[in-house]
């Protein structure tokens, strides 16, 4: 296994149970960084996702909006959602690109069940196994950003996968690479931070005094991260302003393994000794007599 | 049959001995990653044929171009190495694929004739000679020999041509040379539209 994919949790799976060649920390930690005030809304990276995940199409009709879905789906990992605004005395769309963060603290893997349906990679990437997917669509409830989608077909979750196939022998994926206006960049998470802190102070300096960098804390970062030119209105962006996940089902679980071995291993030693001082059972010993 | 303890006692051990030498792994199991679907494919460099812009482009292609295979394309994306869009393309450089392989593509001339409601497909000798006759008779009817200061300017004003932005430097000569030769005026380029 390539370093490029050196495991870093798996749903369901106490850590110590990952065997250790393939949590070898080291290699780059990625990040994109989506600047939406340069995104003029072409959808040039829905169209590359779908086309390199060989995602099926999906019949769209005119809602009054320029957005092509309604919704993400399972075949539709990347979605531009055109909010329509009011900013001051003007009309804006405030876009957002509508696909899997990839959070450092991922609520999908921490709600998931099924050992190794869920894997979060030490470069950022959280991908689904849907070959370990039982379908019980915790990790839809789990997501603070309402991003996996469940296919009734398959009875399976899918979402982005930031083309970790690409990634994996070191391009970038598919959305980050076809963008006309570099309104989406892809490098190793601190130098998207840097990038991310200039980007902010020139908007600030013309003018957009609330511009930010969306990068939550309460899922520990993302691995796409928004710089978003009006930072005092989240919801308008449809971007939760206090996302929240926590590995508490996870470690719960861990506790618990060790608690059922404990209690296993107390059994085992109890019967052991109960049969070292008291000996094996006899049939004259038992009380009880059939009926006939 | 009855199972005396004894008995079930030595079963169980057994089976469970052959469960383990059969190698029953609790190890959790790996998200297998997709392979690169490019990974085995020949690259060609080539120029997107959409627009004027003329973005760089990689096809890619699956089949070594023996004698006895056709080559197919499997993905297009951006050419990073061209100076001109850098590995971008758009929404429809994107999808360009399509223009090649797409089950929906038109390999030959649809008509719909005067009253009729339906497209029907029709060969390009008919589709020629409709053409070749119909431009002649709007050329006869709006031909100008002379303008109205009676200096000889040979024009067809009835016709326009919209050339395309996917025609070669050779395709666009040999349009205008034509159409000129004809008396058009009103020759353009979608790109500009």
């Amino acid at each position: 296994m390539p370093d490029t994919l050196a495991i870093k949790r798996i749903s369901a799976t106490p850590s110590a149970l990952i065997p250790l060649e393939s949590l070898r920390s080291g290699g780059p930690v990625y990040s994109k960084l989506v600047d939406i005030s340069k995104c003029i809304g072409c959808k040039g990276c829905e169209v590359a996702c779908k086309e390199w995940n060989d995602l099926k199409v999906e019949q769209t009709a005119n809602f009054g909006s320029m957005q092509s879905h309604k919704d993400l789906s399972s075949n539709t990992w990347l979605l531009m959602r055109f909010n329509e605004v009011e900013v001051g005395d003007d009309l804006q769309w405030l876009i957002k690109k509508d696909a899997c963060l990839h959070c450092e603290e991922p609520g999908c893997l921490f709600a998931c069940p099924a050992p190794g349906a869920i894997v979060q990679y030490q470069n950022g990437i959280v991908d689904f196994n849907q070959d370990q997917c039982i379908g019980c669509q915790n990790c839809v409830s789990g997501c603070p950003f309402d991003i996996p989608r469940f296919d009734k077909s398959t009875k399976t979750v899918a979402k982005c996968n930031m083309c970790i196939d690409r990634v994996e022998v070191g391009l970038e994926p598919a959305c980050v690479k076809t963008c006309p206006t570099n309104a989406i960049q892809w490098g190793i998470k601190e130098d998207m931070l840097a990038l991310a802190e200039k980007k902010v102070e020139t908007m600030k300096r013309r003018g957009y005094e609330h511009a930010a960098l969306y990068n939550p804390g309460g899922v520990g970062g993302t691995h796409m991260m928004y710089v978003v030119p009006h930072g005092d209105r989240l919801e308008d962006y449809s971007l939760p302003a206090h996302p929240v996940a926590s590995p508490a089902p996870l470690h719960g679980l861990s506790v618990l393994r060790r608690v059922g071995s404990y209690l296993l291993g107390f059994g085992v030693v109890s019967a052991l000794a109960h049969f070292l001082a008291v000996g094996p059972e006899s049939p004259e010993d038992e009380a009880w007599e059939p009926k006939p | 049959m009855a199972i005396s303890r004894r008995t079930f006692l030595k079963a169980s051990v057994a089976g469970g001995v052959v469960v383990s030498a059969l190698g029953f792994d609790l190890k959790p199991a790996y998200a297998a990653v997709r392979q690169l679907k490019i990974r085995n494919a020949r690259e060609y460099k080539t120029v997107c044929p959409y627009c004027a812009v003329g973005c760089g482009t990689i096809a890619y292609v699956h089949g070594s171009g023996g004698l006895n295979t056709t080559k197919t394309i499997i993905h297009v994306e951006g050419d990073p190495d061209n100076p001109i869009n850098g590995g971008t393309l758009c929404p429809k450089g994107a999808s360009q694929m399509g223009l090649a392989i797409s089950p929906r593509l038109r390999k030959s001339p649809m008509y719909r004739g005067a009253g009729a409601s339906e497209w029907r497909e029709v060969d390009w000798d008919f589709a020629m000679d409709w053409f070749a006759r119909k431009f002649k008779a709007s050329r006869d009817a709006t031909f100008v020999e002379q303008d109205s200061q009676g200096r000889t300017v040979n024009r067809c004003n009835g016709i326009a041509w919209v050339g395309s932005a996917t025609v070669a430097n050779e395709d666009a000569y040999l349009i205008t040379k034509t159409m000129r030769a004809m008396g058009l005026t009103y020759i353009d380029h979608q790109a500009r539209i």
